[in-house]
């Protein structure tokens, strides 16, 4: 070991968070995802104990995207519209879990009631063995409706339901708690708000190991810098002993990527940005490398080759040096 | 440790004389331990003062320059660990190779190559900084030709990268008025390169092995030279992390000299997505140079936005004057956009309804450089605020209707918004990126 090392001293870390449930917990999946547990700043193996690696997620929808780039429809061409053989796919591209959106819930997008969606979510967990995340189409009075039915339907196998927000988290939280599923909490770019989304559903009985929060993502390009910094600072005073922040972090890459102009853009119309499928991928991988840095534990991501490159770059962040 | 404002007051005249510009003695000290201004700006300050605040005032982090005129590179500087404590300053320099096995066309191509890489996004350039020529021959001679034919034709700065004393000593002197970066400085050749460096006026990266190797090094050299940049010589990512960051922190928060000095870092794999996947984490944690093997636009445009994102200063939004815009040949029935004044909503806007091909104006509201939900949050883009400022810019007085077209993302201010001013407000879609589509649809007649 060097002797020229300057080591902080913390006194808490991130919690330790465990996502799906094998049979003998209760569950049918045949893998279990476990994140947080860190005990430094990213990847600073000489300072304390990172004993999980970040993983990734894949995102698929119950109804096919219309606004999806072609670059992503291409790769989705066969599967999408059908939730079943895309989460199969995505396994097969290497998710570690699924990321799953009930766009079909959406009032405007199909309208499906609470009972078709949670017949979606248990389909999905015949079809895969990898843990899920499934989150409602945002739209408040809707999420209501169908967050009690699908914890209801996939209770005992240990889902993160999402997302919960400042002004809609009660259902969600009771239901999580009853059925006992993880629950993904939404704030504004904001850690005063984060924090306080965290004591308010903690108050309602969730426990804060129940949690994991998404301070907002923004894309590569677009605002990244306000997620980086929100993500030191939460990282910071999570290790410093604030029990409010230190949920694990999962970040919704992979939309806010996709719609960045330099990840859509054509070549034909922008020259001088070379190749869009390199060039859109890379800002999908580049805006979660990013954040890792800052402190992410899940990327939910769209391309498989973002996927690729993330789980690479986790891994050689993950070969613990000697100094 | 760094002093505090009074720390240096007790060293002052305290005169209050105001030559340093300041309006007094212990003003001037706060703005020395702020790090705004510097002891030299006293005229009266005694040599024992100088001598005590002169190491204790130093910047934690070296400055070290490289390049002249245009291609100037200035790194270092750097005073926190956090861009959220204040700011980083000097951007990470960006370095392509170019093999010394290149000669002739092959060469010539790839100096072209390079010299394209300068690319535009939100209204900024955005560019490599240094080319780094590689003695891969092994040969001094075929070293100096190609140092000598990048140096004749590039538009960056140089990185000469030779372990070998005698191919640098052959590159250097005909580039010295150029003021390359020259690489590597290490525990078998430090004296000869270094003396060379000196001979020569141009800087120096000093190669370790670890962070003790590195710094023992580092104290014989600066003993010497100061125009340092260092390379701890892992070729590891998660080591390279590691070994940053715990050197600017020693930097910083112990002042210990070693390490306070800018730091390079190379990408190791040779994939060109991995291997900027892996400078990502370089400009995040301190690098101050990546050198990369990836030449092609698309690759390195990512990189250039995330070092962009990160040398944001966070203490000053990025705003554009919150003004009137124009946005092609615009006609009295022209629609008029409303968003904020932070750069990247604008620039977002103002690229997709030049895309729309319909001329329209763009009202960028004074929401002190806050985006559309920030400062919809913070009560600057809500109805009042909106009306005002459009009211008060005149902008309806330039188009023969009332309406206005305000971001999806706020529809919830329209109702409010519609009966404080009695325009037409249209809500528009909630991204930037929606516009194109909106305003076909809804002004198909305006079509250029």
């Amino acid at each position: 070991m060097a002797t020229n090392i300057l080591k902080e001293k913390y006194s808490s870390k991130i919690n330790t968070v465990t996502i799906g449930a094998t049979k003998e917990q209760g569950g049918t999946r045949t893998s279990t995802v476990t994140v947080g547990g860190d005990a430094s700043a990213p990847f600073l193996h000489y300072e304390g104990e990172i004993p999980l690696k970040p993983v990734a997620a894949l995102e698929i929808q119950d109804i096919a995207p219309t606004d999806w780039d072609p670059i992503l429809q291409k790769v989705y061409a066969e599967v999408s519209g059908d939730p079943v053989t895309w989460a199969k796919k995505a396994v097969e591209f290497g998710a570690d879990l699924i990321y799953l959106k009930l766009a079909g819930s959406h009032p405007d997008n199909g309208d499906k009631s609470p009972e078709e969606c949670a017949k979606i979510v248990k389909d999905v967990l015949a079809a895969v063995g990898v843990p899920l995340i499934v989150v409602g189409s945002g739209v408040e009075e809707k999420d209501n409706a169908v967050w009690p039915v699908v914890a209801e339907a996939a209770a005992g196998e240990n889902l993160v339901i999402g997302s919960a927000q400042q002004e809609k988290y009660k259902s969600l939280a009771a239901a999580c708690m009853v059925y006992k599923h993880k629950l993904l909490a939404l704030s504004p770019l904001d850690i005063n708000i984060c924090k306080q989304l965290n004591i308010l559903i903690t108050e309602m009985g969730l426990p804060a190991e129940s949690i994991l929060i998404d301070p907002s993502t923004a894309a590569l390009g677009y605002g990244i810098e306000y997620t980086y910094s929100i993500l030191e600072r939460g990282r910071l005073g999570a290790l410093q002993g604030d029990k409010m922040l230190a949920m694990p972090v999962l970040l919704q890459i992979g939309y806010e990527a996709w719609r960045s102009k330099e990840a859509i853009a054509p070549e034909e119309d922008f020259p001088n940005w070379g190749n869009q499928e390199e060039r859109a991928i890379l800002w999908e991988a580049v805006t979660a490398a990013g954040l890792l840095q800052g402190g992410a534990n899940i990327a939910v991501l769209r391309h498989p080759e973002s996927l690729r490159l993330l789980k690479k770059n986790s891994e050689e962040l993950m070969v613990k040096p000697e100094l | 440790m760094a002093l505090t404002g009074l720390d240096i007051f007790k060293q002052l005249p305290k005169t209050n004389c105001k030559d340093c510009g300041s309006p007094t003695c212990l003003a001037f000290a706060m703005a020395l331990a702020n790090g705004k201004a510097s002891l030299d700006q006293c005229p009266h300050v005694s040599e024992a003062a100088k001598e005590n605040l002169g190491a204790a005032s130093a910047p934690p982090v070296r400055t070290v320059k490289v390049g002249v005129g245009e291609q100037e590179i200035v790194m270092g500087d750097e005073t926190v660990l956090f861009r959220h404590d204040k700011t980083f300053y000097h951007e990470t320099a960006v370095a392509v190779q170019v093999s010394d096995t290149l000669s002739g066309a092959e060469l010539d191509a790839k100096i072209e190559k390079i010299n394209g890489l300068v690319l535009e996004r939100v209204g900024q350039k955005v560019a490599i900084n240094l080319v780094a020529i590689t003695n891969c021959s092994g040969n001094a001679a075929t070293f100096k030709a190609a140092v000598e034919a990048v140096a004749a034709k590039a538009q960056f700065a140089l990185l000469l990268v030779s372990e070998d004393v005698a191919a640098l000593e052959a590159a250097l002197p005909a580039v010295a008025a150029k003021k390359p970066l020259i690489y590597a400085a290490t525990a078998e050749n430090w004296e000869k390169v270094v003396a060379l460096a000196k001979a020569n006026n141009v800087p120096v990266v000093v190669k370790g092995n670890g962070l003790d190797d590195t710094a023992a090094l580092v104290e014989k050299v600066a003993a010497q030279y100061k125009e340092l940049v260092i390379d701890f010589g892992s070729r590891q990512q998660a080591k390279t992390l590691a070994e940053h960051v715990n050197a600017r922190r020693l930097a910083i928060k112990k002042k210990f000299r070693p390490f306070g000095y800018p730091m390079l870092a190379w990408t190791s794999a040779t994939d060109p997505k991995e291997e900027i996947l892996e400078a990502t984490t370089y400009v995040a944690k301190y690098a101050s140079i990546v050198v990369v093997k990836a030449d092609e636009k698309h690759h390195l445009l990512p990189l250039f936005a995330w070092r962009m994102n990160i040398y944001t200063d966070p203490q000053k939004p990025m705003a554009v004057k919150a003004t009137i815009y124009e946005i092609g040949e615009v006609t009295p029935d022209s629609p008029v956009y409303i968003c904020t004044n932070f750069a990247l909503t604008y620039f977002a806007v103002e690229g997709e309804v030049s895309a729309s091909k319909i001329p329209g104006y763009i009202v960028a509201v004074d929401t002190d450089g806050a985006s559309v939900l920030t400062a919809w949050a913070a009560g600057k883009f809500v109805a009042e605020p909106i009306y005002e400022f459009v009211k008060d810019c005149g902008v309806l007085d330039k188009v023969n209707h009332n309406s206005i077209v305000i971001p999806g993302h706020v529809a919830i201010i329209s109702g409010k918004l519609k009966e404080k001013s009695g325009y037409d407000v249209i809500v528009g879609p909630q991204e930037a990126a929606g516009i194109p589509a909106f305003a076909k649809a809804r002004y198909p007649q305006l079509m250029k």
